[in-house]
């Protein structure tokens, strides 16, 4: 056994059946997050020693209630198992079952074994549903089904080892067939089976009904299907209808069977208590925007301590990298452009950690679910759903942690919408450009002596990015067409404690698919940026230092003053800085010069660097006190006016600027993961530049 | 449905739109099952509604293409 390949195992089931739990069981640490071709679903599969010698292969299917998708990236569920050579076909399936609510759960169960996979059913929560005061006759229903059945708690392990013994031994399908095809169908039915050499009537049955979805055929073999089924006055949605009405037949015959004693309904009476708080309509808001504020307030403050510490012990590397690696081209571009750039990378860790954990609190104990229930109708209006409010408010502190955690959204819309608008919201990188600018051109003074003028511009600041978002999604909700309707029949789930290796396994995965997918692209770029500012055409950088030297000026200023005058001659002679002077005069109509242009282009990397650009530009590059940058913005002189070049217009057109702009390579490398391609980043940066640019271009014009 | 009152039960009985029948046959609204409505939404949608041994919530544009019997 040892030496063939291992098993394949499915795991299946309801979402909120625990089948994410139970999948941790069996793989521990041994998993690995991929995707699915063409579907935005993670793909989690893990390995399982089922014992010394046997190995499994398990694959966490997304969670469904029956064969037949309801939202785009399930369809991948009947992809797989309606395709004999499809990698992930599994050797057996595993229907993760909440006894509690076995009726909802039998409905895949009965598809999987009219598929005749191999299936194991086991009842997760048998602790809960001996608590309702349920009990079932488990032996009748292993018969009644013919598949082995067995009880597991996937919170505790308990019952994971007898799962792993039953799944080494060879499994046969069950030899009951549910779903009777109707006498009107029988004939193309066959003629399917026959014609794609299918083992089983329900499965030439799933090519007839989900014709489209099954991308493993081929546009010919797909339009024979549909010509067939046309013949035949095959309409998939009346007997789609009809098969559930059916198998929901025999599914309540058969509880009617094994159920001895009926649960209690009383048993949720506690959930019911906690639900009349949590949707009240007073209390339920506020609770909802206290935990709202809460992670708003953990990625946006708390997470600042480990990031600063990254961020010191990064500039440390550097440095250290630097100074004892030879000179050199390729030692300089480890030193200064690679250690950085992953620096770059591993510093939005803490906020992905915290913002994971916070969300999958959420979804782990049930409240998730009435966060939608309070929010979807506000939401819905502006072409977002319930679950959009969580990214966005994240937005705030960073986007990057944001736009990963609307996976969570099952409408691809919805999805799509959220991930496109969330970029506008302020985040924490935008604040030390908005507050050197604002402090640089709104006076300090207090409005009826109460408001700062300077708070109230940026205030102002964070309402324009929120009203950019919430517009261009109710534009966005009329434009994106999509055949996939939005639905919203969600199950509320009992409330339950979280359980805590299922938030840590999560923070685990969304970091790792973090670092290594968006990772990559955010130190390519990092590196391409580096190279801009640091090296330029011809002989100009080497001779930055005779230069300065023997400018007459320089005369008898200190080392420190000239070194900083050399960064600010090579800066302006690198390739960013002919980028820079090159954009001038598209900028020039939103007031900028090119200064400011460099600084456009290299805070590409992250908004803040903007304020290290302009420091380096106005040779300040060993300062980074605020007030020496600002008493020196503050001085700087426009030649064509010979008025200060920092004016209230341009200062409020750089503002608005950096308000509305996809300056963030990060964001886009997200962005470009979660919509597999770069179709909707390369949108969302055209968009918002274009947006940022004329709304610059018309605040300039107007108040100068 | 979308006009029952919280804590009425009621009976299914059919459904005026196709596309959305068929989620909501899997979710278990199935004609004669009995549907007890819970409440709504502070601002009136959704909906939450027990049927099959379910907490399910609806848009009152999805419940009201269940038809009911009572």
């Amino acid at each position: 056994m040892a030496s063939q390949r291992p098993i394949r195992i499915a795991l299946a089931g309801k979402p909120n059946s625990g089948k994410s739990s139970l999948f941790n069981q069996l793989t521990g640490l041994n998993q690995k997050i991929g995707n699915f071709p063409g579907v935005t679903v993670d793909k989690r599969t893990g390995i399982c020693n089922l014992d010394e010698e046997t190995q499994a292969e398990i694959i966490d299917l997304p969670g469904i209630y029956s064969l037949y998708p309801r939202t785009l990236d399930e369809k991948i569920v009947a992809e797989i198992l309606a395709d004999k050579k499809n990698r992930h076909y599994p050797d057996a399936v595993v229907l993760v079952a909440d006894a509690t609510n076995l009726k909802n759960c039998l409905l895949l169960l009965t598809q999987l074994i009219d598929l005749k996979l191999p299936t194991v059913l086991a009842l997760n929560m048998m602790d809960l549903a001996a608590k309702s005061g349920q009990s079932i006759d488990i032996q009748e229903l292993a018969t009644s089904l013919d598949i082995p059945v067995l009880m597991i708690n996937a919170r505790s392990g308990h019952g994971v080892d007898e799962l792993k013994q039953a799944l080494k031994e060879k499994l046969n399908p069950s030899s009951r067939t549910i779903f009777l095809l109707d006498n009107e169908i029988i004939k193309v039915v066959k003629k399917i089976k026959e014609r794609f050499l299918l083992d089983t009537d329900y499965e030439a049955y799933q090519f007839l009904q989900q014709t489209d979805n099954l991308v493993f055929l081929s546009a010919e073999e797909r339009n024979y299907i549909r010509e067939e089924a046309k013949a035949s006055q095959f309409f998939p949605h009346k007997y789609q209808g009809a098969e559930t009405v059916m198998r929901y037949g025999f599914i309540q015959d058969l509880l009617n069977k094994i159920i001895l004693k009926t649960s209690d309904p009383e048993w949720k009476k506690f959930s019911y208590r906690i639900d009349k708080v949590l949707t009240h309509k007073v209390w339920g808001y506020l609770i909802f925007f206290s935990v709202l504020f809460l992670i708003f307030q953990s990625i946006f403050a708390w997470a600042q301590i480990p990031m600063d510490f990254i961020d010191q012990s990064f500039a440390q590397l550097s440095h250290i990298a630097d100074t004892n690696l030879p000179a050199g081209p390729l030692f300089d571009l480890i030193s200064q452009g690679v250690v950085p750039g992953i620096g770059g990378i591993i510093i939005f860790i803490p906020q992905i950690v915290i913002l994971f954990a916070c969300i999958s609190i959420l979804e782990e104990s049930g409240y998730m679910a009435r966060v939608v229930f309070l929010m979807d109708k506000i939401m819905r209006k502006f072409g977002l759903s319930g679950k959009s409010v969580v990214p966005l408010i994240s937005g705030l502190a960073c986007a990057i942690p944001a736009i990963m955690a609307t996976r969570t959204i099952d409408n691809w819309k919805d999805r799509l919408i959220t991930i496109f608008v969330t970029p506008f919201m302020s985040c924490s990188a935008r604040l030390p450009v908005f507050t050197i600018l604002v402090a640089l051109i709104i006076p300090d003074n207090k409005i009826f002596g109460f408001f700062n003028y300077q708070g109230l511009v940026l205030m102002a600041l964070y309402i324009l990015g929120f009203l950019a978002a919430i517009l261009s999604a109710m534009a966005l909700k009329f434009l994106i067409k999509t055949r996939e309707r939005s639905y919203l029949i969600m199950e509320l789930p009992t409330y339950r404690a979280p359980r805590w290796a299922n938030v840590g396994y999560t923070i685990l995965e969304k970091t790792k698919a973090f670092v290594f997918e968006a990772g990559k692209i955010i130190l390519a770029i990092s590196i391409v940026l580096w190279v801009l500012a640091s090296y330029g055409p011809g002989q100009n950088m080497q001779e930055a230092e005779v230069k300065v030297l023997s400018d007459v000026a320089m005369k008898g200023l200190s080392q420190q003053a000239i070194e900083d005058h050399i960064a600010a001659y090579k800066l302006e002679h690198s390739y960013a800085g002919i980028i820079g002077k090159a954009i001038e005069p598209v900028i020039k109509p939103l007031g900028y010069d090119w200064k400011i242009g460099i600084a456009l282009i290299t805070s590409f990397a992250a908004r803040e660097v903007f304020v290290s650009t302009v420091a380096t530009i106005y040779s300040l590059g060993s300062s980074d006190d605020q007030l020496t940058i600002k008493t020196r913005l503050k001085s700087e002189i426009n030649p064509e006016t010979g008025g200060p070049r920092y004016t209230p217009a341009v200062g409020l057109s750089l503002l608005v600027f950096y308000t509305l702009a996809m300056q963030c390579m990060s964001t886009l490398a997200v962005v470009k993961r979660e919509t597999k391609g770069w179709k909707w980043p390369a949108i969302q940066l055209a968009y918002m530049t274009a947006l940022a640019y004329l709304s610059a271009f018309l605040i300039y014009q107007t108040l100068s | 449905m979308a006009d029952m009152v919280s804590g009425e039960t009621a009976v299914i009985s059919g459904f005026t739109d196709d596309e959305i029948s068929v989620k909501l046959l899997e979710m278990g609204f199935l004609p004669g099952t009995a549907v007890r409505f819970n409440f709504t939404a502070p601002l009136g949608d959704p909906v939450c509604v027990s049927v099959s041994g379910l907490d399910l919530s609806l848009r009152i544009s999805e419940a009201s293409t269940i038809t009911i019997f009572n």
